[in-house]
């Protein structure tokens, strides 16, 4: 499964992700979040991603609001990975919470051009640049992050915790 | 080796020890060893062991999960939990703040549903519209917020607490429900920076221009993960407000917390709003910290951040004459009672200049209530201000002043992201309350030592 590359710059913050103007009851239809979704930065991003493509992202990915409807926003438009120098750490947690893979490659988010075809080989370990034929590793995710995640995300952790079925 | 000397030389604990001197060393190091940040103690406290180490993940007990009407997503993510109770109602802070008085049918529908929430969970500390304020305002003014605790809050802006001595950190509204739920919180042990401050600010320099300055030179990514300890004699001699401010603004720089010991200060601030015992952390000495910055601000400036980043940062001097159509003075960085002395020292007998709209937002109702006696809200409304209910509003672009398309404004608020007040071809400048009422004055923004 390939899918293209939306490149976005260094410090990238959730107002930007999702202004705003758009939090009020944001997750009673999270799916209304799509449309909006980089909406003053990037217009054409809602319209034209598809669900296979990737988020590429500089350094500190997500600073600035706590707002968890910013990775939901990424979420809604079908995209399930995103790609980073490094992430802002509330927007990390969220990323985990939802559901939305996020991986840190320094080398990735250096080497990819906005609109390269992408791969992520998770058996491996790599995040494949089809277009440029390069390969980036990227930073193991915590053992106990992959344990929240390998259960279906923190609502299902909880619920293991508190023993409810 | 004495032990002393060891003490006086913390670095000793990271050098190789021989075979031969192990048993030795080893007692010394076990014993020295717990030296430790203010941070990295609260932490410890909570996770119920002797000592945590930074880049550990840890397991904390929280003593308060605080948030506000957008936290109505938390209490939806707590039903998808299938959990039907809080794990303490009295540990669970509530307020309406972002988007109250509700200004549009969606922020009326989450309003609605939020106070259900409060009633099912049997919410106990829950400040409704008209009866509360801004949630990094309100909870310690109400005493809620105590040295020593680990607050977490769906807010980013919830490490404001750490002025207290506390521990707090923002998170989002899953992370929110899940320590509503169990009373705990995973998170990795920051590392610490420390900012020592030195020196007596000049008249007009507050906090403010502290935290602007302060990130204006490491980044907004230059504590990323990190703890951002600020302490030295500037701070000691620090009002409380100027603190809330500079811990406010932590995030700003990618902070997971910003933190000052509490001191005489801080219990002159907790005296007679909190009878519930508190334990107080300090850093030893021989802590170790990632970082170390010491700023003398003998000679600091007021301070803006221009667009688009809190860490484009420039003494008000150096950017003369950019005019404007809108400033706010009030949120939960600065709307505090001082922040409004502050300006109302300004604005008193002037007039905001035309064509500039001022704003004021009081930070809490027991403020607003203050600045009503003290005279200061007849000071703003004869400078041509727009007085606001205690909340949010235009800080984040929400509601009460939008920018509209090519609009500039100077605002006390913590934030100046591409469209964060507005249009997407909007400016904000952030500064301290000084600086935003002299600039409402001039029209453009302005030293506000040239005003007064």
């Amino acid at each position: 499964m390939a899918g293209k590359a939306w490149k976005f710059g260094d410090d990238i913050d959730t107002d930007a992700i999702i202004p705003g103007r758009f939090l009020a009851n944001w997750n009673q239809q999270p799916e209304r979040l799509k449309q909006n979704c980089f909406i003053d930065l990037a217009p054409e991003f809602a319209r034209e991603v598809t669900a296979d493509d990737f988020v590429v992202g500089g350094a500190n990915f997500g600073c600035g609001s706590s707002r968890e409807a910013a990775p939901v926003a990424i979420k809604m438009t079908g995209v399930k990975i995103i790609i980073a120098d490094s992430f802002a750490r509330i927007f990390y947690r969220n990323c985990i919470n939802v559901g939305l893979l996020a991986l840190e490659s320094p080398a990735a988010s250096a080497g990819i051009r906005h609109g390269d075809m992408l791969g992520v080989d998770s058996a491996a370990g790599v995040i494949r640049n089809l277009t440029t034929d390069e390969s980036y590793s990227f930073t193991p995710i915590p053992p106990f992050v992959q344990q929240i995640l390998d259960l279906g995300g923190l609502v299902a952790y909880v619920r293991m915790r508190l023993g409810i079925e | 080796m004495s032990t002393a000397l060891l003490h006086a030389h913390p670095q000793f604990r990271l050098v190789a020890i021989p075979n031969t001197l192990y048993d030795f060393c080893a007692r010394v190091t076990k014993e020295i060893a717990l030296a430790a940040t203010i941070t990295e103690k609260i932490l410890a406290n909570a996770a119920g062991r002797e000592q945590v180490t930074p880049g550990e993940i840890i397991t904390a007990k929280v003593d308060a999960v605080i948030g506000h009407d957008i936290t109505t997503a938390a209490f939806r993510e707590l039903e998808k939990m299938h959990v039907d109770k809080v794990f303490d109602r009295e540990k669970v802070y509530f307020t309406a703040d972002h988007f109250v008085p509700s200004p549009t049918l969606d922020a009326a529908a989450q309003l609605k549903d939020l106070s259900a929430y409060i009633e099912k969970y049997e919410i106990k500390h829950w400040f409704a519209q008209g009866r509360g304020g801004i949630c990094h305002a309100i909870f310690p003014e109400q005493g809620l917020i105590r040295p020593g605790m680990v607050v977490v809050g769906s807010d980013s802006h919830t490490c404001t607490f750490g002025a207290l001595g506390a521990f707090s950190s923002g998170l989002g509204a899953t992370d929110v429900a899940a320590a509503m739920a169990l009373g705990e919180l995973w998170l990795k042990v920051p590392s610490s920076i420390k900012f020592s401050f030195s020196g007596a600010l000049p008249a007009m320099v507050t906090g403010k221009d502290m935290i602007l300055y302060t990130i204006g030179r490491i980044g907004v990514d230059g504590a990323r993960y990190k703890a951002m300890e600020f302490c030295g004699e500037t701070i000691r001699n620090l009002p409380i407000d100027d603190r809330f401010t500079i811990c406010n603004m932590a995030v700003e720089a990618g902070a997971k917390n910003g933190i000052i010991e509490a001191d005489h200060v801080a219990r002159a601030y907790l005296e007679g709003r909190t009878r519930t015992p508190f334990l107080t952390f300090s850093s030893d000495q021989d802590a170790a910290y990632e970082e170390e910055y010491c700023y003398d601000v003998t000679r600091l400036q007021p301070m803006v951040a221009q667009p688009f980043s809190p860490a484009n940062v420039a003494p008000v001097c150096e950017i003369p004459g950019v005019k404007l159509h809108q400033v706010v003075i009030g949120s939960c960085t600065n709307g505090r009672i001082s922040d409004l002395r502050a300006a109302a020292r300004i604005l008193r007998g002037k007039r905001a200049a035309p064509g500039v709209r001022l704003l004021v937002l009081p930070a809490t109702q027991q403020i607003y209530l203050q600045a009503v006696k003290e005279g200061l809200i007849e000071i703003f409304v004869e400078a041509g201000a727009m007085i606001s209910p205690p909340v949010c509003g235009p800080c984040l672009g929400g509601h009460l002043g939008l920018l509209a398309d090519g609009e500039v404004a100077i605002s006390t608020t913590n934030r100046n992201f591409v469209g964060r007040m507005g249009h997407k071809n909007s400016r904000v400048y952030l500064s301290s309350p000084y600086t935003a009422a002299a600039s409402a004055v001039a029209g453009y923004i302005i030293d506000p030592r040239q005003v007064s």
